[in-house]
């Protein structure tokens, strides 16, 4: 990577404008003193740690806009999943041992990026009745409490996340 | 008033989850099945007690564009929401992969499968 390309300037600025807004929202002093200390920490950080996030900094910042508003809506989906996995662990609870039927079953995911990845592991663990365990490779190792949710692991969730980082014009 | 009310319901119905997710842990049958309600309850009640707290805080509309403190306590909790949201399943998922690897032996349904211990044999 190029390190000093002006977009890596702008992802350096934009992470620093994030860490700032943070100090002023978390510390609420808006006198010089602190926000002066806010500035050296803030600068502090990104000086030493402004290339951890975002790897992939080719893409022009319209796409990483698109993204994060899917992702929004990815999340917005999800919190509905989560409510749906609770209603089902309460139902399985009360139903008793005779209900479940354990079983640890493999996945494969086309996902490419760390980040998808967490976000599929993620997902599966908050959507009902499957767990991720653990992940090698390309192979998802997941925890299902009973038969229906073995069989609907992936599908539809898969697809959503592959469309949340899509490049435009596909 | 309104929002204290809409507070107080999410906080009772992130109870009523808790509830729920003892049960599961108390009812399962082995480690994984109870990582299942644990991660899951854990998740959504954590959430819906904090949102229930951030409405509590909010007295009226004015609030919004007139009570800094009450905003920022606000954004406060949203942080913790969204680290909640962010880690809880990520725990899940390190405790029952730190299970399976301490060989905590899991309840298999007969006939289902048991892909992780298919492949340690394989090895």
């Amino acid at each position: 990577m190029d390190q000093r390309s002006p977009r890596n300037r702008l992802y350096t600025g934009l992470f620093f404008v994030g860490l700032f807004a943070s100090w002023v929202a978390f510390s609420g002093l808006l006198d010089a003193f602190h926000l002066a200390l806010g500035v050296v920490s803030c600068g502090i950080v990104t000086w030493l740690s402004a290339d951890l996030l975002f790897d992939d900094r080719t893409q022009p910042l319209s796409w990483r806009i698109r993204q994060g508003w899917r992702l929004l809506g990815y999340v917005g989906w999800l919190l509905g999943q989560v409510v749906l996995a609770n209603v089902f662990v309460f139902k399985l609870a009360i139903a008793g041992r005779r209900s479940l039927q354990p079983q640890i079953i493999r996945h494969r995911t086309t996902l490419q990026s760390d980040f998808e990845k967490f976000l599929f592991a993620n997902s599966i663990t908050l959507t009902p009745g499957t767990v991720t365990m653990k992940i090698l490779g390309d192979d998802y190792f997941v925890h299902a409490i009973d038969d229906v949710s073995a069989a609907g692991l992936g599908g539809e969730m898969e697809r959503r996340i592959a469309r949340i980082f899509e490049p435009p014009g596909r | 008033m309104i929002f204290s009310l809409l507070g107080g319901l999410l906080i009772v119905a992130g109870l009523v989850f808790f509830f729920g997710a003892a049960l599961g842990l108390l009812r399962f049958p082995d480690f994984y099945s109870r990582m299942h309600a644990a991660g899951k309850g854990d998740t959504l009640s954590s959430l819906l007690v904090v949102i229930g707290f951030a409405l509590h805080e909010l007295h009226d509309f004015s609030s919004f564009t007139h009570d800094w403190p009450t905003i920022l306590v606000i954004l406060k909790l949203s942080a913790i929401v969204v680290f909640i949201f962010l880690t809880s399943p990520t725990s899940t998922s390190a405790l029952m992969d730190a299970g399976w690897e301490d060989g905590v032996e899991p309840v298999i349904e007969p006939g289902r499968p048991n892909v992780l211990r298919d492949d340690t044999e394989a090895r």
